[in-house]
C-alpha cells in the first residue's frame, strides 16, 4: 500500500463521536449484505436484520455541480438499472428548464429506453440469477430446489442442465440492452435524455435491425411467463408461507384510468385488500406522502407512509406491488396473463412473495409489447427533440424502475448548481420487506436450531432474491450476495455462523 | 467442478456501480464461450465467495471507499497472477472520488440527518459493528496494492473486455483497436 488509509468511523449517535482506527490487513468475511438472527433463551428468533453496508455519499457531493451533468452523473450510482436513474434525473431537470411538455419523439424515445432497461433487467434477473433456485428442484418441492449444490447454483449451471432456457436468457437480455443502445447511445451509462428531451430520434435503419427480433422475443417473454406462472402453481403449498406477509403495496399508475405505467404516473397505495391509501398524488408532492426512518444498523434507510406512521407505513414496490395497484395493464397479452395471476388470489392483492418472479414476468411481456407497439410509431423519426420553458428552482422526477418507484429531486440556483438532492431508490423502499422476509423464513425454520445448513441459509437468499434487490444502489453486490448469517445469544456470543458457499 | 487444467478467472465489485460487470455480461453469447476457455472462480455473478484456487486473471471493478473494499483487494492480488482495474472507478476512484474533497461525517450528516423526508428524531448515524468503516477517501485500486493493467471507460464496452481477456490468456500483447479505448 503506498499510503496507509486511514479509517474513519461513522460519527456515533448524532454526538460527533467519531470512531478511528488504521487498517491492518484484519481477516473479514467478504459480503455486501449481512443478514444477523438473535435468539432468545428458548432459542427462539427474537430479531433477524439484513444490513445494507455500503455508503457512497451521492447526495452531498452532487451538490454544487451544474445541473445538466446530472442525468449522466448519478446513474453512475448503478450500472444494473442505469436507465432508471438516467430517467428520473432527466425528468426533474425537464421541470427546471420547464420543458416538461415533452416533444412526442423525445417522449416516445424515452418510453421505448425505459422498456428496453424493463426488458433487460427481468431477463437479467430471472433468468441469470433466480432462475437456479427455481430449476433445481429436482424431487419437486420447491424448498428442497433452494439447497441445490452451491456450485450449480449460476447461469453456467443452467446453461449446462438448459442450455436452450440460458441461451434465451441472454438473448433476451442483449435484446433490451440493444434497445437502450440504440435510445441512449450506449448499453450502460447512456447519454440520450437530456434536460427538456433526447439527443437522438431512432433512424429507420436502427428501428428494422430491433424490429427483426421482435417476433422471437415475444415468443420467448411468452414462454418465459409460462414457466414463472407453472412453477408457481406446481410448488403453490410451499410458496405459499414461504416468507410472505400481508403488506400495503406502492406503485406510480396512469393518471387518467390507473393502469400500470412505468415512465410517468401519480402516486397510488393500496392496503392489503385492495383499497386506496393514497390515490392520484402527483409526485412532486411525494413528501407529503413518504417519509424515510434511519436505524443505526443499516446504511438504507426504511420509506413509510406518512399517513400511517412508520411503524404501520411500510410497504411493497416492484413488479408484485405494480400488479397490485394498477387497475389494469394496457397491452392485451399481459392483461390476460394479469388476469390469470389475480385468479390465484380471487381478484385481492397478492401478498405471496415468491409471487414476484410471476409478476416480473408479465412486465417482462407488457415490456416486448409495448416495444412492439412504439416501433411502429413514426413519430420516433421526428426531428423535434427538444423543449424549454419558463426555469423552475426546484423539480422531482420519478420512474418505476424494474424493482420499484424512483424517486429524484433536486434544487438548482440560478447560476445552474445543484444546491439540494434526495433519492429515494427502489429497493430501499423494500427494505422493511426484505427484513420482515428474512424473519419469517428465520421463525420459520431456524427456531429451536443453533445449527445452521447451507441449505437453511439458501432459504434466506431465495427470500431476499424474490425483490431483485438492486444492490447496487444502496450496495453493489448482484442478485447472489455474500451472506454471512450470525445466530447470537441475548448476550451478544455467536452461537453459529455461517458463510454462503 | 473445477478443473485443473484450465485457468481461473476471479471479478469482484469494490466501491462501483456494476456497470463494469453489467458490460461482462454484455458479452453475451461470448460469455458461454469464455466459460468452455476458463474456470469462473470467485465472482458476484456465481456463488463462490471465496477463492476456489490460484487463478490467472482477477478483475477489478470499483475502487476501494472502505476497510472491507481493502481486504477483498488484498486477497485478489494474493491470489491472482494478473489483476486487471476494470474502468474508471478501479483507476481513478471515478464517480465515487467525488466525495473525496468532503469530510466523511459530512456526507453521513447530510444523508442520514439533513435529507429532506428524513424521519430521524434520535439524530442516528448509521454506527453498527455490522457495517464495514468508511475510509476518509475512495482509493484507486494502485494506491492499494499492485495493479498490472487498466482497462479505461465506464464501463469499458464488452469488446474491450473480450480482447483484454482473450491477449491475456493466450498470452498476446494488448493492443486495442482506437475505438475501444474509451473514456466514458
Ligand atoms: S467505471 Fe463506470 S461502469 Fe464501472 S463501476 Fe465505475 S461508474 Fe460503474
Amino acid at each position: 500500500m503506498t499510503e496507509n488509509p486511514t479509517t474513519l468511523g461513522t460519527p456515533g449517535n448524532g454526538n460527533g463521536r467519531t470512531r478511528m482506527l488504521t487498517i491492518n490487513p484484519v481477516t473479514r468475511i467478504e459480503g455486501h449484505g449481512k443478514v444477523t438472527i438473535l435468539m432468545d433463551e428458548r432459542n427462539e428468533v427474537t430479531a433477524a436484520r439484513l444490513h445494507i453496508i455500503e455508503f457512497r455519499g451521492f447526495e452531498r457531493f452532487i451538490l454544487g455541480r451544474p445541473y445538466w451533468e446530472l442525468p449522466v452523473i448519478v446513474q453512475r450510482l448503478c450500472g444494473i438499472c442505469p436507465v432508471s436513474h438516467h430517467l428520473a434525473a432527466a425528468k426533474a431537470m425537464d421541470r427546471i428548464v420547464g420543458g416538461e411538455q415533452l416533444t412526442p419523439t423525445a417522449e416516445k424515445i424515452r418510453r421505448l429506453m425505459h422498456f428496453g432497461q424493463i426488458f433487460q433487467s427481468h431477463a437479467l434477473h430471472f433468468f441469470h440469477l433466480a432462475s437456479p433456485d427455481l430449476l433445481f428442484g429436482t424431487d419437486g418441492t420447491a424448498t428442497s430446489a433452494f439447497g441445490a449444490p452451491a456450485a450449480q447454483r449460476n447461469v453456467l449451471g443452467v446453461a449446462a442442465k438448459y442450455p436452450e432456457l440460458a441461451v434465451q436468457g441472454v438473448m433476451m437480455r442483449k435484446f433490451g440492452q440493444e434497445v437502450i443502445q440504440a435510445t441512449a447511445g450506449k448499453k450502460i451509462h447512456g447519454t440520450g435524455a437530456i434536460p427538456g428531451g433526447v439527443n437522438k430520434n431512432l433512424s429507420l435503419t436502427e428501428r428494422d435491425a430491433l424490429l427483426q427480433d421482435v417476433p422471437q422475443m415475444l415468443t420467448w417473454a411468452r414462454s418465459a411467463v409460462q414457466i414463472a406462472r407453472d412453477f408457481t402453481l406446481e410448488h403453490l403449498v410451499e410458496l405459499l408461507p414461504f416468507g410472505s406477509f400481508d403488506s400495503h403495496h406502492f406503485s406510480i399508475v396512469r393518471p387518467e384510468d390507473g393502469a400500470l405505467e412505468l415512465y410517468d404516473g401519480v402516486l397510488r397505495a393500496v392496503d392489503r385488500d385492495g383499497h386506496h391509501l393514497v390515490n392520484g398524488v402527483d409526485c412532486q408532492r411525494y413528501l407529503e406522502v413518504v417519509g424515510e426512518e434511519v436505524r443505526a444498523w443499516s446504511y438504507m434507510k426504511f420509506p413509510f407512509l406518512r399517513s400511517l406512521g412508520p411503524e404501520k407505513g411500510w410497504y411493497r414496490v416492484g413488479p408484485l406491488a405494480r400488479l397490485n395497484t394498477c387497475a389494469f395493464i394496457p397491452t392485451p397479452e399481459a392483461e390476460a396473463a394479469r388476469q390469470e395471476f389475480l385468479g390465484l388470489t380471487h381478484g385481492k392483492p397478492n401478498n405471496i412473495t415468491l409471487c414476484y418472479h410471476w409478476a416480473r414476468m408479465i412486465e417482462l411481456l407488457h415490456a416486448i409489447e409495448g416495444i412492439r407497439d412504439l416501433l411502429a410509431d413514426p413519430d420516433l423519426q421526428g426531428t423535434d427533440l427538444v423543449a424549454q420553458g419558463p426555469r423552475r428552482e426546484e423539480a422531482v422526477g420519478v420512474v418505476e424502475a424494474p424493482r420499484g418507484t424512483l424517486f429524484h429531486h433536486y434544487r438548482v440556483n440560478r447560476h445552474d448548481e445543484v444546491t439540494l438532492c434526495n433519492l429515494i431508490v427502489s429497493t430501499t423502499h423494500n427494505n422493511e420487506p426484505m427484513n420482515r422476509a428474512v424473519t419469517k423464513v428465520a421463525r420459520d425454520h431456524f427456531t429451536g436450531k443453533t445449527e445452521i445448513t447451507e441449505g437453511l441459509l439458501n432459504h434466506i437468499e431465495v427470500a431476499i432474491r424474490a425483490y431483485d434487490p438492486c444492490l447496487s444502489c444502496a450496495t453493489h453486490a448482484m442478485g447472489r450476495m455474500a451472506l454471512r448469517v450470525e445466530v447470537v445469544d441475548p448476550q451478544g456470543n455467536v452461537l453459529s455462523a455461517r458463510q454462503s458457499e | 467442478m473445477p478443473t485443473a487444467l484450465k485457468p481461473r478467472v476471479a471479478t469482484t465489485s469494490l466501491c462501483g456501480c456494476f456497470g463494469c460487470h453489467m458490460s461482462i455480461l454484455d458479452l453475451d453469447e461470448r460469455i458461454l464461450k469464455l466459460a468452455e476457455l476458463v474456470e469462473f472462480d470467485r465472482s458476484p455473478i456465481n456463488d463462490y465467495k471465496e477463492f476456489q484456487g490460484r487463478c490467472a486473471i482477477g478483475l477489478i471493478e470499483g475502487g476501494c471507499c472502505n476497510e472491507e473494499n481493502v481486504h477483498v483487494l488484498e486477497d485478489f492480488r494474493r491470489h491472482c497472477d494478473v489483476l486487471v482495474a476494470l474502468g474508471d472507478c478501479a483507476i481513478s476512484g471515478g464517480i465515487p472520488a467525488m466525495r473525496n474533497h468532503l469530510p466523511v461525517g459530512e456526507t453521513l450528516e447530510h444523508a442520514y440527518v439533513k435529507a429532506p423526508g428524513v424521519w430521524n428524531p434520535g439524530g442516528i448515524i448509521p454506527n453498527d459493528p455490522a457495517l464495514p468503516l468508511l475510509l476518509n477517501r475512495v482509493y484507486p485500486c494502485h494506491e492499494v496494492v499492485k495493479i498490472d493493467y487498466f482497462l479505461p471507460g465506464c464501463p469499458p464496452s464488452a469488446d474491450a473486455i473480450w480482447d483484454t481477456v482473450v491477449a491475456l490468456l493466450t498470452s498476446q500483447p494488448l493492443t486495442l483497436a482506437y475505438e475501444r479505448l474509451k473514456y466514458d
